[in-house]
């Protein structure tokens, strides 16, 4: 069996991995949902937008799922923690993905416009919402949550649901709804032609700058204005997961200290600046698959960034400092994180193989005609 | 301490989102296998009927699947949103099977589906019917690793609880895969969802015959459904008993519950048909008792006695009591973790502190409880004895019921005479809620039978639920009505909408009511 300290590690480079995977894979199809009621005009081009991504949105929901199940095994009090301390905001984001399954699978199923559009715009909602709540939710981890715990370790989650919405985290909330929308972007530019194409490469350029401008408003913010966290007790890597017996304090700019530890991090919001500035060049250039592939490493620049500055946080609180979760006290034990990552090595292989078997079957441009002659069968 | 009306609405939400949920999960487990029989027949024969069988139940099993996905999301977010403490107790072997369920099965189901309805001309045959075949084992796989963790519920072993992380631990992960609660689960859950899709395809062919429209498609939906069905409902009852079986060795509680045995009787004990649970009285008022059978199912023996509920309250008394001085021990331990005496002293009263924790009800301080709270804590730890006799017996003739249905299907099918049966045909269409009810009242007999705990033995309801305030509850109880009312609604319009046009929906130009598509 692997060390305990190196796995809790591992875990937390594995919860960034399947974060990553959710942006991208669920990522690109909430985006062309969210793009879904502007670049699409009329009902067959709606439908083309639609179909770009109905064969695939079902298994890429599952990276979501799948993350969710896997923060639950690997660190179950951030899971307990910050699902019910973010509780309307999680329920906010549930009810949302409501929206999708139904959205994608009834719509086309009756010849009414109303029906048709209503739908639309649940597939709006359902695709815009949940990244832009997650964006607010890393905003707010950033700044520290209020929360604590007894000497049961139950939590209590001290603030409000309003308190989320503050302009740090709103910013964040951009950030992420835009790298969301821009790879969405690149992906419908990549599976349709036409003016949907057109306007899918337009859509590219404007959220590639909007999240340019927003990222680098975020950064300016997070090194001037937002405190960051650090343990101030001797850290035993190897020690059993308990977050009371550790003592942390605030500090301005320890945020970035990981930077200077660890300089070759730096290379991680440089992916993030380059991928959007190539996955906007490239798109306009028609390279779209490339820019698919820009869009993707700017996801993962973006997540690594966020990452790599609060490492080795998760959760600090704000209000009770040392009850903060982090990589070495709020995770699983030794022989669960090891079968999880075991359970994680053996299948995530085969779910990338089939799950690109998958996308390789229905690969290829989707037209009006493909909308027209499977006019029962497409949604 | 937690407030009373916290729990009861946290309960009640779980409750319905669960329930609600498995109102497309059991058809989703049938109508993947029945897709797979229809479309092997397709691939061997070559007969275009069997593909548009395939395409036509494939439909209806697509609209059913999406409430399916969207109302499975609300039950992985609510152990976190409404049951933190329990994800932080027992999060170390819970989270891991729905972690590896979403791994190993739900990509699985989730990435094929897709190829299953959009794969049709750029798949070979045998692709597609390997892509359907692969939904079929991710949907399987998937309730295996539910049950796995809901078995573990039950039945919680390969775990130990550790003083310094507050919480149980995982120490034996095959023991907890291999669950014989688990097991069982599994295979009566599953065949009870194969008998779902079966009672699905046959109802609604039925009403095709009794309308004599699309003839031919119904005459080979409805064998099909009446062979599926047959082997299913059998699968159901014989490892039901199975089940039954599990129930005796892990929770005698439940069992003496189900079957309003008071008293521990000399064995084999009786079972009694029918009674009328009197629960102040702690006796039956009227009772109607076969002598023996009780004993064999629960115990495979003449010989092994069965507790009643007077002696398992009294077992559990001790329990609690002894609890109590878990609770304490574990407390100074807490503050003194390195002390090797106190550690000891924990190690030996550790197995009773959930019977201690059942106290948290009544008082924050489990030292300072009075006997009176401990007679209620006694008294909590049995169940209420009505609802689930009841629901045990509706649950269990629904069965023999729906038995006697596809006995009779499979019978005039084999004679081939069936379509010239109407009060068959009409027997079928009137079952249809039949399979809708059972899988409910069963989950109620297994889920209300376990109370008061979530983790039997080990983490008591009450304790389990987040520090939320109870408007917060009322507002996400409210908003889970209104969604789930409208969801509902609009799948069923749709599902009767296509069921009623039947095979004309796939627009092939070879069905009735062509002209009806949408």
């Amino acid at each position: 069996m692997v060390d305990y300290e190196t796995l809790k590690i591992i875990w937390w480079l594995l919860v960034g991995v399947l974060l990553v995977g959710f942006a991208i894979m669920d990522g690109h199809d909430m985006g062309v949902g969210t793009l879904l009621p502007f670049v699409g005009r009329s009902d067959t081009e709606r439908r083309v937008i639609i179909n770009t991504v109905g064969p695939h949105w079902d298994g890429n929901q599952v990276w979501f799922i799948t993350g969710g199940g896997a923060i639950f095994a690997a660190w179950p009090l951030v899971y307990a923690t910050a699902f019910s301390g973010f509780y309307w905001a999680m329920l906010a984001v549930l009810w949302a993905l409501f929206f999708r399954p139904v959205g994608f699978d009834y719509r086309s199923k009756i010849h009414d416009a109303r029906w048709r559009s209503t739908w639309d715009w649940g597939l709006f909602v359902g695709g815009a919402v949940p990244p832009l709540i997650f964006g607010v939710a890393f905003g707010n981890l950033l700044q520290g949550v209020p929360f604590h715990f007894d000497e049961y370790l139950v939590s209590y989650y001290t603030g409000s649901f309003w308190g989320l919405l503050n302009p740090f985290a709103l910013v964040c909330g951009v950030v992420s709804t835009a790298m969301i929308t821009f790879h969405g972007a690149n992906y419908l530019a990549h599976r349709t032609e036409g003016v949907i194409q057109q306007r899918a490469i337009t859509a590219s350029t404007l959220f590639g700058l909007l999240f340019i401008a927003s990222f680098s408003v975020a950064g300016v913010w997070l090194y001037f204005g937002i405190d960051g966290y650090v343990i101030t007790s001797a850290v035993d890597g190897g020690a059993l997961a308990n977050p009371l017996a550790k003592s942390v304090s605030r500090e301005a700019g320890a945020w970035l200290a990981n930077y200077a530890h660890a300089p070759a991090t730096i290379a991680l919001p440089l992916v993030a600046y380059l991928g959007a500035l190539a996955g906007i060049v490239l798109a306009r250039g028609k390279h779209t698959l490339t820019a698919f592939v820009a869009s993707a490493l700017c996801l993962t620049g973006v997540i690594g960034t966020a990452g790599a500055s609060m490492f080795p946080f998760v959760m600090p609180s704000s209000s009770d400092l040392n009850s903060s979760l982090t990589v070495w006290d709020s995770v699983s034990s030794h022989l669960t994180l090891s079968i999880m990552f075991w359970a994680t090595l053996i299948f995530m292989p085969l779910i990338i193989f089939y799950t690109s078997w998958a996308y390789s079957v229905m690969a290829g441009k989707v037209t009006a005609g493909y909308v027209k002659e499977n006019e029962h069968s497409a949604y | 301490m937690v407030s009373e009306s916290l729990v009861d609405l946290s309960r009640l939400q779980f409750a319905a989102t669960a329930m609600y949920h498995f109102l497309f999960v059991p058809l989703t487990l049938g109508m993947t296998w029945m897709l797979v029989i229809m479309e092997s027949v397709y691939v061997m024969t070559g007969k275009e009927v069997y593909k548009d069988m395939t395409r036509f139940w494939g439909k209806l099993f697509g609209i059913n699947f999406a409430l399916g996905v969207t109302t499975g999301i609300t039950l992985e977010f609510q152990f976190g949103t409404n049951w933190a403490y329990y994800s932080h107790y027992v999060g170390d072997i819970f989270g891991a099977p729905l972690a590896i369920e979403g791994l190993m099965a739900f990509f699985l189901e989730s990435t094929f589906i897709g190829l299953f309805f959009f794969g049709w001309d750029r798949l070979s045959r045998q692709r597609h019917l390997l892509v359907t075949l692969l939904m079929a084992i991710g949907t399987n796989l998937s309730a295996l690793w539910i049950l796995i963790a809901n078995g573990w519920m039950q039945n919680p072993v390969g775990a130990e609880f550790n003083y310094v992380t507050m919480r149980m631990e995982m120490t034996d992960f095959w023991a907890v895969v291999f669950n014989p609660d688990a097991q069982a689960k599994f295979v009566h859950t599953v065949s009870a969802g194969y008998v779902t899709g079966a009672m699905f395809v046959l109802s609604i062919s039925a009403w095709y015959l009794l309308r004599r429209k699309d003839v031919e498609f119904a005459k080979r939906s409805f064998r099909i459904a009446a062979a599926f069905g047959l082997a299913s409902i059998a699968s159901v009852i014989v490892l039901g008993d199975e089940s039954g079986y599990m129930v005796g060795e892990a929770q005698q509680t439940k069992m003496a519950a189900i079957e309003a045995m008071w008293e521990t009787e000399p064995a084999p004990a009786g079972l009694n048909l029918i009674a009328l649970p009197n629960e102040a009285g702690m006796r039956n008022d009227f009772e109607i008792k076969l002598p023996w059978i009780m004993g064999l199912i629960g115990t495979r023996s003449v010989s092994k006695q069965i507790p009643g509920i007077v002696e398992i309250k009294e077992k559990n008394r001790e329990r609690i009591i002894s609890g109590i001085e878990a609770v304490q021990r574990l407390e100074a331990l807490r503050k003194n973790p390195a002390d090797a005496e106190l550690k000891a002293r924990f190690a030996e009263r550790k197995d009773d502190l959930g019977f201690g924790l059942l106290l948290k009800k009544y008082t924050k301080d489990v030292s300072a409880a009075t006997p009176e709270m401990i007679e209620k804590a006694v008294n909590d730890t049995v169940p209420r004895v009505s609802p689930l006799f009841w629901s045990f017996r509706l649950m269990v003739g629904l069965g023999f019921a729906m038995l006697a249905l596809f006995g009779f299907a499979a019978w005039y099918s084999v004679k081939g005479s069936f379509a010239d049966h109407r009060w068959l045909l009409s027997a079928a269409v009137w079952s249809l809620p039949m399979p809708w009810l059972a899988c409910e009242l069963g989950w109620f007999v297994a889920e209300y039978g376990r109370q008061p705990w979530t983790i039997y033995g080990v983490l008591p309801t009450h304790l389990s639920v987040s520090t939320l305030t109870v408007g917060s509850l009322y507002g996400s109880i409210a908003g889970f009505v209104g969604f789930y009312t409208i969801l509902l609604i609009v799948e069923l319009y749709l599902m009767v909408k296509f069921a009623r046009q039947g095979p004309g929906s796939l627009g092939t130009g070879r069905y009735a009511n062509e002209s009806a598509h949408a």
